[in-house]
């Protein structure tokens, strides 16, 4: 009888856990045609915490994330406050065309979710997400992510390595189509919060002009991703 | 095993008369219960698209998925405008009836059942192989006299480079399909066009055929 009880015990333990918890598949797509996604950090945390917000400056957590592609520091901020993170699911660089499927088990006061990594070849640019509410009712739902600008470094469009936080530069392009002794479009930034994207220029001369990103190859418009989060 | 006992012969007759709904449904040749208006306007400044073709289809196939390798039916539909390999003589396809320019709407009807999802392709004329398009959206949801408006984006179905020279690109009197795959070879939301007036001196296009997302916007009506 003891035994049964304690059992029993375990077992209504199960069934709290499992009602405090969401049990959520997702899957990731990268719509560009040749801008690559430096490794994911996907996060659920609750409504006060952000790991980026449209209009406002960016943590120096996010400037790594955006520069270089560190998510390291976000990572460590959102867990710092409670957050479940997937760091890096595809494993890798994710490419234009290319999908990752994962799972993530949220508690329930982790009831926002939010998703960043770095677009390369670009010099702060991200693929963002920032808190969307998770769906309750079981089901597949779909939604289509947008191109961020950090707002931390002048989009001067130079591929020279710099990753670094406030190094000016971009650090590759993992598609190999870029050129190269570009003299840079531009030395400013003129917004300085987080923003929309305004796209890469880019020229068509592979050894000199103002760009070593490639106009024809190197553009996008929104949206730059797909994001299906089935509720199971 | 006790498959006589009261448990397990409920448990079979209940199987047993699911089985029969499903096959009754199966069989039912009213498939087409359900239909829809279909209004599309296009919202770009200078693309005209193609003749826009509607599908309403099953689960079981996909006229076109992002990340995916586009058909031979939509790469046809993408390269030249030309939406027959897209379109069958069913109720559950519908064409429109020619260019839609820019500014202008029109209304295609189709049939189906609330399992089907619609999906909707056009060329964007002045285009390599832009698309406008929606990918299998569920209607299901969508009861009688109801509507739902969405917006459409434009694709790049990936299998031809994207020249925007005049010899290639339909609107500007060049050529259509081709059998060739010079290009990415999966479909991806379109990086834009570039245009002469933007440094693409071998481009035939201009700032005025330039675009952005969205470039359509849909009204769906289920009429029954």
């Amino acid at each position: 009888m003891k035994k049964l009880l304690s059992t029993m015990v375990a077992l209504s333990a199960l069934g709290a856990s499992q009602v405090m918890a969401q049990d959520l598949s997702l899957k990731v797509t990268n719509l560009s045609s040749a801008i690559y996604f430096t490794p994911l950090l996907v996060a659920a945390h609750d409504g006060n915490n952000h790991l980026f917000m449209e209009g406002a400056a960016a943590s120096t957590s996010l400037q790594a994330m955006a520069e270089g592609g560190d998510f390291s520091g976000l990572s460590t901020d959102i867990q710092a406050i409670g957050g479940e993170v997937v760091e890096n699911p595809a494993g890798d660089l994710l490419a234009p065309g290319g999908s990752t499927s994962f799972t993530l088990m949220t508690s329930k006061t982790n009831d926002r979710l939010s998703l960043t990594a770095m677009l390369l070849p670009t010099n702060d640019g991200f693929v963002g997400l920032d808190s969307l509410e998770l769906p309750k009712k079981k089901g597949t739902y779909t939604y289509y992510l947008n191109a961020y600008d950090a707002g931390t470094e002048a989009n001067n469009e130079v591929i020279n390595g710099g990753g670094a936080p406030g190094v000016l530069g971009i650090p590759a392009d993992p598609g190999g189509n870029a050129g190269s002794d570009g003299t840079g479009i531009t030395s400013t930034t003129e917004n300085s919060m987080i923003h929309i994207h305004r796209g890469n220029i880019g020229d068509m001369d592979a050894t000199g002009g103002v760009s070593d990103l490639n106009s024809t190859v190197h553009r996008w418009l929104n949206p730059v991703a797909k994001l299906v989060i089935t509720v199971n | 095993m006790k498959l006589n006992s009261p448990f397990t012969r409920i448990k079979l007759t209940t199987l047993g008369l699911l089985l029969t709904t499903v096959m009754i449904q199966g069989c039912n040749d009213d498939m087409m219960d359900h239909e829809y208006s279909v209004k599309v306007t296009n919202l770009t400044n200078n693309q005209a698209f193609s003749p826009i073709a509607g599908v309403l289809h099953d689960d079981s196939h996909k006229i076109f998925a992002l990340g995916d390798m586009a058909s031979v039916a939509l790469e046809t539909l993408a390269e030249s405008g030309d939406n027959s390999g897209i379109i069958d003589d069913t109720d559950n396809t519908a064409s429109g009836s020619g260019l839609l320019t820019p500014g202008s709407s029109e209304t295609i009807m189709l049939k189906g059942d609330e399992k089907f999802k619609l999906s909707l392709l056009a060329m964007l004329v002045n285009t390599n192989d832009g698309f406008v398009g929606l990918e299998s959206v569920d209607l299901g949801d969508l009861k009688k006299n109801e509507s739902l408006m969405l917006h459409a984006k434009v694709y790049d179905a990936g299998t031809e480079n994207n020249s925007e020279a005049a010899a290639d690109v339909p609107g500007q009197s060049g050529e259509g399909f081709n059998v060739a795959r010079d290009d990415r070879d999966f479909v991806s939301i379109h990086p834009g066009v570039i245009s002469q007036d933007d440094g693409y001196s071998s481009s035939a296009l201009d700032a005025s055929h330039r675009f952005d997302n969205p470039a359509a916007k849909v009204v769906i009506t289920r009429i029954k």
